[in-house]
């Protein structure tokens, strides 16, 4: 399996590469996608909690591959034909945001109910609680599920080769299969995921500590 | 009253874990000793009186009669050879493998006796090695890499690698040559040859990969590649079924589809290659052509069932001849293709 690494570096370091852009540009909008559609389902505005709330219903209850394959090729039958990695990252982050707005939520409401009072007390918007009081706190108590969605995010890359991207597993397994070392491949792309993983769970785990609540 | 629910869940749960259990197995449907016993000879007389053949009485080929049915791994998606549809599935590879069958059981229903399963690229391999199924007849091309882990009869059918672009060839794309920069794009499947070949012929090229060559034709459709390469017989199944594309340029590989065995099946192999002579010469292998796809190509002569690979071809005793006469050949670009000149390196571009 390292032989096998090594034997391959450059295609495969290449992939791992892209996969890494793809997990983080995706994450990175899906974090945007989060805060923003668990701050609509949070609103005194009924249009936008519905707004979020289907949002949620749509994309937490549809298996991913079936988005990929209904984006990719579905849209140019609308005349909207993206390439392949900016469909993933779009499709990624719509997915993935679903789960972190509902992840979201729940800190939001963890927050102590009297802080909102306080807040109108003072004279405070909607959006500025939100932004100054509520999003602070909120964020700081859901590191870590944060964390597992980052994680699961960079392993759904995966299903990105079903529309072509070039990604890890399915450099991979093309290799192995040219060389016949099917498992081979298959392991040391796994070994590439687990450890850069690992890495990423550590930071998360650092950045809980650093970040928690004093109670 | 708290108990209660959680034994209700615990039997909706394991009611669940048993439903699945039994939806998912396959079993194959064990017609043990049932079929065909016929004499255990090699009474392949089947529906015309035939010849016989020599290796069907070899233990390898009467384990496949016992076990009543031939499990054999096949395209679902490949129009002209393996294709799904309300009457199972059609195509020429579907008629090679009912036409071998037939020669195993030789009672005139082989489709009582095969069992096909789907076969994408990607898994002819593993399912030969997992022991899912017999035998792969699915657009197989015959290679040394693959020849490590599984073994090969036939050749059943020779094609070569050529070019798919849309109708009108905007580009005036002729050759791998005029794909060979990365401002074009050209679209192919993962595990395949062709990707393979096309990446040897095209370096510069740019490539888009996908599991199945329909996505590519619909990546086609959609102006996403500029091209499509595999083999010209299954370019033509879909110009056949999407329509807007033509196929150009010369073959640059050649392509002989082989019967996929698991490693070490030399009983099998050597009747399939007998088998597959048998109805090369009684005009079978003609009219299977002629049914599928036929319909838009020509027949060609079938190949020379030969191979450096191995060096026994036919079973001992065979009326088949150890190099085929009607090897000849005839076809355009690919072939210098009689006896030997297999498929190691794929580079038979004509540039």
């Amino acid at each position: 399996m390292i032989q096998f690494l090594i034997d391959n570096w450059e295609p495969i370091w290449r992939a791992f590469l892209l996969t890494a852009r793809l997990a983080l540009y995706s994450f990175t909008i899906a974090m945007v996608i989060g805060i923003v559609v668990a701050a609509f389902r949070v609103s005194p505005i009924p249009p936008l909690q519905r707004f979020g709330a289907v949002y949620v219903s749509i994309f937490r209850n549809i298996p991913l591959l079936v988005i990929f394959v209904l984006f990719y090729f579905g849209f140019p039958k609308l005349g909207i034909v993206f390439p392949e990695f900016p469909s993933a990252v779009i499709v990624l982050a719509t997915y993935t945001g679903a789960y972190l707005s509902e992840a979201i939520r729940s800190g939001i409401n963890a927050v102590a109910v009297g802080q909102a009072e306080a807040a109108r007390a003072i004279g405070l918007g909607f959006t500025q609680l939100l932004r100054e009081i509520v999003m602070p706190q909120a964020l700081r108590t859901v590191v870590a599920p944060i964390g597992n969605l980052f994680i699961a995010n960079a392993k759904n890359t995966s299903i990105a080769l079903a529309i072509g991207v070039e990604e890890l597993t399915s450099v991979s397994r093309e290799l192995g299969q040219r060389q016949a070392q099917i498992v081979e491949a298959l392991l040391g792309a796994g070994l590439l995921y687990v450890v850069s993983l690992l890495f990423a769970g550590a930071v998360f785990g650092w950045i809980e500590t650093r970040v928690a609540i004093k109670r | 009253m708290r108990l209660r629910r959680f034994r209700v869940l615990g039997l909706v749960l394991s009611l669940l874990l048993l439903l699945a259990a039994c939806g998912g197995g396959e079993e194959e449907p064990e017609e043990a000793g049932g079929a065909t016993e016929a004499a255990g000879d090699t009474e392949t007389a089947g529906a015309e009186g035939e010849a016989t053949t020599v290796g069907a009485d070899a233990p390898g080929v009467q384990e496949l009669r016992d076990a009543g049915t031939v499990r054999v791994g096949i395209k679902y998606d490949q129009p002209l050879y393996g294709i799904q549809s309300p009457d199972g599935v059609v195509g020429f590879d579907a008629e090679i493998a009912k036409l071998i069958v037939e020669g195993i059981f030789g009672d005139g229903d082989p489709e009582s006796h095969i069992e096909f399963t789907e076969a994408v690229s990607a898994n002819r391999e593993p399912f030969l090695q997992n022991d899912e199924v017999d035998m792969v007849i699915a657009t197989y091309t015959m290679n040394d890499e693959r020849d490590q882990i599984v073994d090969f009869a036939g050749p059943y059918y020779e094609t070569g690698q050529q070019l798919m672009v849309p109708e009108g060839n905007p580009e005036g794309i002729e050759s791998p040559d005029d794909l060979n920069t990365p401002d074009l794009t050209t679209c192919s499947v993962e595990g395949s040859t062709s990707l393979q070949n096309f990446e040897e012929a095209a370096p510069e090229g740019d490539t888009l990969v996908f599991d199945s060559y329909s996505r590519c034709a619909e990546a086609m459709n959609d102006g996403r590649v500029d091209a499509t390469t595999t083999d010209g017989a299954i370019l033509f199944g879909l110009v056949d079924e999407f329509g807007g594309f033509e196929v150009v340029g010369e073959e640059f590989s050649d392509e002989p589809y082989g019967v996929g065995l698991p490693e070490g099946a030399t009983d099998v192999r050597l009747f399939v290659n007998e088998r597959i002579c048998q109805i090369q010469e009684s005009g079978e292998w003609d009219q299977a052509f002629e049914d599928t796809v036929g319909v838009v190509a020509e027949t060609p002569e079938p190949p020379a069932i030969d191979s450096e690979m191995y060096d026994e071809v036919f079973p001992e005793g065979s009326e088949c001849p150890q190099a085929s006469e009607t090897g000849g050949a005839t076809s355009e670009a690919s072939s210098e293709m009689d006896m030997s000149e297999p498929m190691t390196e794929p580079t038979e571009m004509s540039s």
